[in-house]
């Protein structure tokens, strides 16, 4: 298999998290954390592609997926907590939009 | 905390495990050879790849970038294991690991985690209030420094480098390790200097 996808982000990419929520409409496995959802945050790393869990963990053909490490400022996360603290998570290119496309809508 | 295996559990898992070996998918061999694997995992493998990180230099470099090749240039089976990440702490920065979503943690080179780590406690608040849940354990780390808890989300799983402590110059490989304990490795507590450790 070398359907190895391209990277859309580039690290230090300002990046929104999909406010999406799957679990609403049906059975679903997502990796992506609910206190992410709506997000934004910062490309730190591309860590690859992996089949994508939504899929494996129903035994579907699973394409890959590009995932990141994607870094959060903690105090606006919780609404509480130190500046300079952040949250660095695994979070999967079709969880992801570019900020700016979220800023101007 | 755990569940005992009821009769049917094992009923099915022998079902299964036969099923398996019908059809040329394991063999009892592997299954054992993965048995002996999983009981030989623990902190001490972790611990030892930090303690060498600390004492060699190019191990260290490859340990950061690569902790699963870290891994197996301890002699540690990686196959079929997801890849290992190995966050480096600093003097400004101290890494705490987490799985949110479940229990996701480095099996191949911790061993199995222990009940806390699975705990709805631990997952719901050391992301949200990482410096309260480390200082319940007397964890407390000074206001220079940052605190970057890491959630376990996906494929990646994760292991902390923490800083060497002062005083320990030209200690060998095993007495570092003495310092690296489990909690360590997973951010939750820092290696204990060795003037603290004396006074204990």
């Amino acid at each position: 298999m070398t359907d190895t996808p391209v990277p859309r982000f580039a690290p230090g990419t300002r990046v929104t998290v999909r406010d999406d929520w799957p679990e609403r409409r049906g059975p679903c496995h997502i990796r992506t954390p609910h206190y992410l959802r709506g997000r934004p945050g910062t490309v730190q790393r591309v860590l690859g592609a992996f089949a994508n869990p939504e899929d494996l963990a129903f035994g579907r053909p699973a394409p890959k997926r590009v995932l990141y490490h994607v870094l959060f400022e903690q105090p606006p996360l919780f609404g509480e907590g130190r500046s300079g603290d952040d949250v660095l998570v695994e979070v999967f290119e079709h969880w992801l939009d570019p900020a700016s496309e979220r800023q101007a809508a | 905390m755990s569940t005992p295996a009821r009769p049917q559990s094992l009923a099915d898992l022998e079902a299964l495990v036969a099923a398996l070996k019908a059809r040329g998918i394991v063999t009892e061999e592997e299954l054992a050879a993965r048995q002996a694997q999983t009981d030989r995992a623990g902190p001490e493998v972790g611990a030892r790849m930090v303690a060498r990180a600390w004492t060699d230099p190019a191990y260290r470099a490859l340990l950061l970038q690569d902790g699963a090749a870290a891994a197996e240039a301890m002699g540690v089976s990686m196959a079929g294991a997801p890849p290992l990440g190995v966050l480096e702490d600093t003097a400004g920065r101290h890494h705490v690991i987490v799985c949110t979503l479940c229990s996701c943690y480095p099996r191949a080179v911790l061993g199995y985690p222990p009940h806390w780590y699975k705990s709805f406690a631990y997952r719901a608040r050391v992301v949200r209030e990482p410096r309260a849940v480390l200082a319940e354990w007397g964890t407390t780390l000074p206001d220079s420094v940052e605190v970057r808890v890491v959630d376990s989300t996906a494929d990646y799983r994760w292991m902390v480098l923490p800083l060497r402590p002062a005083g320990t110059e030209g200690w060998s490989e095993d007495q570092l390790m003495a310092l690296v304990t489990r909690d360590v490795l997973v951010g939750v507590a820092l290696p204990v200097p060795p003037r603290a450790a004396a006074a204990e």
